[in-house]
């Protein structure tokens, strides 16, 4: 019954992408509208629709508060708005090659902690067919190793992450395209595929030799088939969880040896363009460092009659300059990359760089040198943003130094962070080593309004799960989830895979806890012995979370009338992904330098003290007659003779 | 082993064993004492040395450039506590904020099972306030602590500056792989106690706690500062865990190697520098059974040492370059000095010499019974003892163990009715009534014989003997494995009282033996024996207040932190010792 109502959370997702999709093409097409109204409208559109998604962060705005991204442009001057606008309308009507497009941007937002945040997306859009036996082999930007991949595993979409660090979610508020610490990797296949796992053990292989990561450590132990929680973002309408391989590698150490081949498809490589920044010692000094690629088929046009292929690669940053800067508040784009820019990417079609400037509109925080008159306004998770824009395909916005270099000098440090809607958190419980619990604490801060949220679990065999102990509680009470979806493990074979769909009140914290017991591994399967124990992935939790805009009822912004009469619009909630920290679990662990010891002691005493005791236990004992001697013997037979009785 | 089944010569040899029973006994006494005293020295004592490549002494900061910065801080702090009398929790917040540190707090209350006037305290409430330390590019899931408790009074004000100094130090450098928690904990032990529950969401000693907010993962080890002076001279190394646990010795040895390269002397459990370190001292030792109570960790599966010192620094540094579980070196290990210590497999023998005394008398008792003297070979007599001889052991042994129960429930059951009745503040009369019932249990022979029909037999209580003699070794030695000192202290006075006892020895002069020899007398001398040892030698009331106050530490360090000594010698090791109180008064 309960796998009943997962069906309309099902559809209800499937629905969202599908609009979302195409709220994203009618808001490209129309974006070049002058309208100032209109372009601030549009964003909400896209919200509500882009919401339910996901991870999209270009043209989707998403969770709660800073973002960017949106390519309308509302200024102030109408001048400059004809300037910022062209390169949008390439994207829909540009005439030389209509067949692909690259475009790259960049936002910078600083945060209230004092770290900067820096988020690089490079889109590479093709408009071919991988599928229905074309045999595509002429690539120009989009590169080729991924063209393969796609084609020869019937890939329909394809989503990577690498992560170094865990994204501060109570500091610096919702990253534009969340992943957990580690490796993540999930795929949907196009339904032509017979074998999935076995394409997905090889596809695995071959991502593994092209990111130089531990990829080819996923296998079925580590792979769930979720059933709601990962739902596909580009076109399509299979959504037969049979397709979909989904898994994670929370060990995963990300350095330069994954950036490499990372930077090597882009189309410029990092020879130009925004890429320049990526200094991987630079990169690498940082307190969060992500990187990732997603492919997925989108429309090409407003109808949808013909799909192109999507290629998105992401690359988030978190700077620490507290500790980089002795303390100082003041970065530039050299001092975090040692980089400056002097030039788009030439194949670009686009080239921006966004900084988002909403906590200072009137430049009270902070000051930013060269100064900018490009403003863009968009709602990204729930939240109205603002941002200066350079665009990196005029010649002015170099300046007379033929580089920019970006400076941000603070002037306070006041201000407080709008604490995220949505936070969690997972952590064992209890000690000792043969058993334990696993706690996960959903906060849901918005005053007066609940939502759902989907939780997916995925845990290793070797954690048995007691799942008859399984609580969700919220304020004190039961808190019965509306599904479930539990699989359970098998031994050496499949992780345990739980998902459930919970409402959380609101302001309140939901606890979701299930007991485990620690499994004794074969001798063969323990790490080597310098190990800092098992980890367990994050858990995902997908929800709809209402929107800031929605949610701020006394607005002394200046805003059209007919617009703020009705608490709830459409935009009301927004699709958010967040992930907890994943578990370093200690399993009994025989100490391997023993067995030599034990064996030897052991041995000696099953030989000597066993045996022996053995031995005097069941051996029955006789006094043996000692044998007469012989002159006794003779006067014996001499007696017997003579019919007397021997001597004794 | 051959020469046991050749019953001839297996009968020499126990001929042998039992004709020299006492001489053997006597050398093995003496050869394991004089191995214990030889630990000190060189063949039996081990040169420390790192077991873990990852903290070798390289690559360290030699210089903790705030220490000015963190003596200022230690005495705002004082300050503070001075104003808010107590821990100045809003402050600490504001403060660890400042040095960008994501900041909580606990709270926890507990009320004592009768007041602790040692500490003058009954109803504890407090709030522990701790900060993280994100370590970048790691994603939560190890953790360092650091602590300092606060104290009351002017102690340790330092040690909270110091604290942190360190925070605004370390949030400064980049290299940091696992999270580093800050912890200013109230009420010394039981808001360490209160705190690691909460962060281990367990609740094994009843304390009341709110749920921690901020995690960083599991914990890999922890260093808790005391710090009293300005100036430090030397640095005091406290390696004691609740119930014998020890830290990995590689964290002590680490702090050693530092000690020696920045040339600060380092003592061990030494010569206290100031006098707080005294009393925490006393509290150890005094109770050998105990152990400190700092290192809960140890049950936690953390581990901790307690030091004071600049030198952690290096210590978090190199702690910080662990690639894995402190899991090698030793668990279990002496230290008589710090750059020696006595391994397992070195002081284990000086035990067991000790041990077999009472093997051996267990196997003379057993010889002795399995051939009757021949005066008493009489085919009747041995049919009518059968039946008689179980209920002769059994009622002894179970009227020992009700005293023992009676022992370890009564006192805080009826703290309450002896207030009533006797002019007692409570904890007086919880540890006079453990007294008293200690006491009350040396009239068991009487009830024993009252409640047994006929006389007391030969043979019954040679079976009693062998069995109580048995009982005790294998108490002893269970003891001596987990906590050693303990199990040795106690194997001292218990295996020669239990080799010798008979109800044929001079009754007057043996019960007096006895009684000196009990675990309650041990206990008192041992208060006097380590005044001794620190020089501060006690008259006979101080004493005397000393081990009543050692008594009501122990009951209560039971119920709050659940340390296993009250327990151990109440419900264990003295009935075992009635049992030879009721074989000395066979009748």
């Amino acid at each position: 019954m309960a796998a009943r109502r997962n069906i309309p959370v099902g559809l209800l997702f499937i629905l969202c992408s599908l609009t979302f999709l195409i709220a994203t093409n009618t808001h490209e097409t129309t974006s070049t509208s002058e309208h100032p109204d209109k372009a601030v409208n549009l964003p909400e559109k896209s919200t509500e629709t882009g919401g339910q998604t996901t991870e999209q962060p270009a043209v989707e705005e998403r969770q709660w508060e800073p973002t960017e991204f949106q390519e309308e442009t509302v200024n102030d001057a109408a001048a400059e708005k004809q300037d910022a606008t062209p390169p949008e309308t390439t994207t829909t009507s540009a005439g030389a090659h209509p067949k692909d497009d690259f475009q790259e941007e960049l936002v910078i937002r600083p945060l209230q902690s004092g770290d900067v945040y820096a988020s690089f997306q490079f889109r590479t859009l093709w408009e071919t067919d991988f599928m229905k036996g074309n045999k595509v082999s002429h690539y120009r930007l989009f590169p080729k190793s991924l063209g393969q991949v796609i084609s020869k595993f019937s890939v329909r979409e394809l989503h990577i992450s690498f992560t170094q660090g865990y994204w501060r979610t109570m500091q610096w508020g919702q990253p534009f395209m969340p992943s957990p610490p580690g490796a993540e990797l999930w795929v949907w296949f196009q339904d032509s595929v017979t074998d999935v796992d076995g394409t997905w053990k090889e596809l695995t292989n071959v991502l593994s030799g092209i990111f130089c990561a531990s990829l080819n450590f996923i296998d079925s132990t580590n792979t769930v088939q979720p059933s709601a929680s990962f739902k596909p973002l580009g076109i399509g309408n299979v959504t037969d969880h049979r397709f979909l391989r989904y898994a994670t590698l929370p060990r995963e150490i990300v350095c330069t040896e994954n950036l490499t081949p990372w930077k090597k498809l882009l189309p410029c490589g990092s020879k130009a363009g925004l890429a320049v920044l990526m200094k991987s010692e630079k990169l690498f000094h940082s307190s969060f460092h992500s990187q990732a690629v997603h492919i997925r088929p989108v429309c090409q046009d407003s109808e949808c009659t013909t799909t192109s292929w999507e290629l998105r690669q992401t690359l988030n940053v978190v700077f620490d300059l507290h500790t980089s800067g002795q303390g100082k508040r003041e970065w530039s784009l050299f001092k975090m990359f040692s980089r400056t820019l002097t030039e788009a990417c030439p194949l670009a079609s686009s080239s921006k760089i966004y900084i988002d400037i909403t906590d200072n509109p009137q430049g009270e925080q902070f000051e930013l040198t060269p100064a900018t008159h490009l403003l863009s306004q968009a709602v990204v998770l729930g939240d109205r943003r603002t941002f200066s824009v350079y665009d990196l395909t005029e010649a002015n916005t170099f300046g007379s130094m033929r580089s920019l270099n970006l400076l941000i000098r603070w002037k306070s440090s006041e201000g407080d962070m709008l604490r995220p809607l949505l936070h969690a958190e997972r952590y064992v419980a209890g000690y000792g080593l043969q058993t334990g619990e696993i706690h996960t604490l959903m906060y849901n801060y918005h005053p007066f309004r609940s939502f759902p949220i989907l939780l997916l679990d995925s845990v290793p065999w070797y954690l048995r799960l007691y799942i008859h102990t399984l609580t969700v509680t919220s304020k004190g009470k039961d808190n019965k989830p509306s599904y479930i979806h539990y699989q359970p493990s098998k031994d050496r074979v499949r992780p345990h895979l739980l998902e459930m769909l919970v409402q959380l009140p609101p302001n309140s914290v939901t606890e979701v806890t299930v007991q485990f017991e620690r499994a004794l591994l074969k001798w063969t399967e323990y790490t080597p012995d310098p190990n800092h124990g098992f980890y367990v992935g994050s858990s995902v939790i997908s929800a709809l979370v209402p929107s800031m805009v929605a949610m701020d009822t006394n607005n002394t912004k200046e805003r059209p009338l007919f617009s703020s009469f009705f608490p709830c619009k459409e935009e009301s909630s927004y699709f958010v992904r967040i992930y907890t920290e994943p578990l370093l679990v200690n399993l009994p662990t025989p100490d391997f330098s023993m067995p030599y010891n034990v064996i030897c002691l052991t041995c000696t005493v099953v030989a000597v003290g066993y045996g022996s005791l053995y031995n005097l236990l069941t051996r029955s004992f006789q006094i043996e007659e000692p044998n007469p001697r012989l002159a006794k013997r003779i006067a014996n037979v001499i007696r017997r003779l003579r019919g007397v009785p021997p001597l004794a | 082993m051959g020469l046991l089944s050749d019953p001839n010569r297996r009968r020499a040899l126990i001929n042998l064993l039992t004709r020299l029973n006492a001489p053997i006994c006597a050398v093995c006494y003496i050869a394991g004492v004089a191995w214990f005293m030889g630990l000190a020295f060189e063949p039996f004592t081990l040169r420390t040395y790192m077991s873990e490549n990852a903290m070798g002494s390289t690559m360290v900061e030699e210089r903790f450039p705030a220490g000015e910065r963190a003596l200022a801080t230690g005495r705002e702090f004082a300050a503070h506590k001075k104003r808010a009398g107590g821990m100045p929790v809003d402050w600490l917040v504001k403060t660890m904020q400042s040095r960008g540190l994501e900041v909580f707090t606990q709270k926890f209350s507990r009320t004592l099972p009768f007041p602790d006037e040692n500490k003058e305290r009954y109803m504890v409430k407090g709030t522990n306030v701790y900060g993280i330390l994100r370590a970048p590019r790691a994603p939560r899931t190890e953790a360092l602590v650091l602590t300092a408790p606060c104290s009351p009074g002017d102690d340790n004000n330092q040690a909270v500056g110091l604290l942190l100094g360190l925070a605004q130090y370390f949030r400064n450098q980049i290299y940091w792989a696992k999270d580093i928690i800050f912890l200013v904990n109230e009420h010394d032990l039981i808001g360490m106690q209160a705190w690691l529950e909460g962060y281990h969401h367990t609740n094994t000693t009843g304390i009341d706690w709110s749920p921690l907010q901020g995690r960083g993962g599991s914990i890999q080890a922890a260093l808790s500062l005391e710090l009293s002076s300005d100036i430090i001279t030397s640095l005091d190394l406290v390696l004691e865990g609740l119930n014998g646990q020890l830290p990995n010795l590689d964290l002590a040895n680490l702090f050693y190697a530092f000690c020696q390269k920045i040339g600060v002397t380092c003592t061990i459990q030494g010569k206290p520098c100031c006098p707080d370190h005294d009393a925490d001292g006393n509290e150890a030792s005094q109770r050998p059974t105990m152990g400190g109570p700092r290192a809960f960790f140890t049950c936690h599966h953390c581990w901790q040492v307690r030091t004071n010192d600049f030198s952690f620094i290096n210590q978090i540094l190199k702690l910080n370059n662990l690639l894995e579980r402190l899991h090698q070196s030793y668990f279990f290990y002496l230290m008589p000095s710090l750059s020696h210590f006595v391994s397992i497999g070195y002081y284990m023998p000086a035990f067991g010499l000790l041990a077999v005394i009472l093997l051996l008398r267990a196997l003379d008792l057993w010889v002795q019974l399995a051939t009757p003297p021949v005066r008493t070979e009489d085919g009747i007599a041995d049919l009518e003892q059968s039946s008689p001889e179980v209920l002769s052991v059994l009622t002894p042994l179970v009227i020992s163990h009700l005293t023992g129960a009676a022992l370890y429930f009564f006192p805080i059951q009826f703290q309450a009715t002896a207030v009533e009745h006797f002019p007692v503040s409570e904890s007086e009369a919880v540890v006079l009534t453990a007294i008293a019932i200690y006491t009350a249990g040396l009239a068991l022979p009487h009830n024993t014989h009252r409640l047994l029909s006929g006389e007391g037999v030969e043979q019954d209580w040679r079976v009693l003997k062998l069995i109580a003699v048995l009982y005790m070794a294998v108490l002893l030695g269970c003891t001596a494995l987990i906590n050693f000192s303990l199990g040795f202290i106690l194997a001292l006075t218990l295996v020669p009282m239990a080799a010798f006892i008979t109800p044929h020895r001079p009754k007057v002069l043996s019960a007096f033996i006895m009684v000196i020899l009990s675990p309650a007398c041990t206990l008192l001398f041992l208060v006097f024996f380590f005044q001794d040892l620190q020089e501060i030698p006690v008259s006979f009331e101080d004493g005397w207040m000393l081990f009543l106050s050692v008594i009501s530490q122990g009951i209560l360090d039971h119920s709050l932190y659940g340390s296993l000594v009250y327990p151990l010698i109440a419900l264990m090791v003295y009935p075992c010792w009635l049992l030879f109180w009721n074989i000395l008064f066979w009748k």
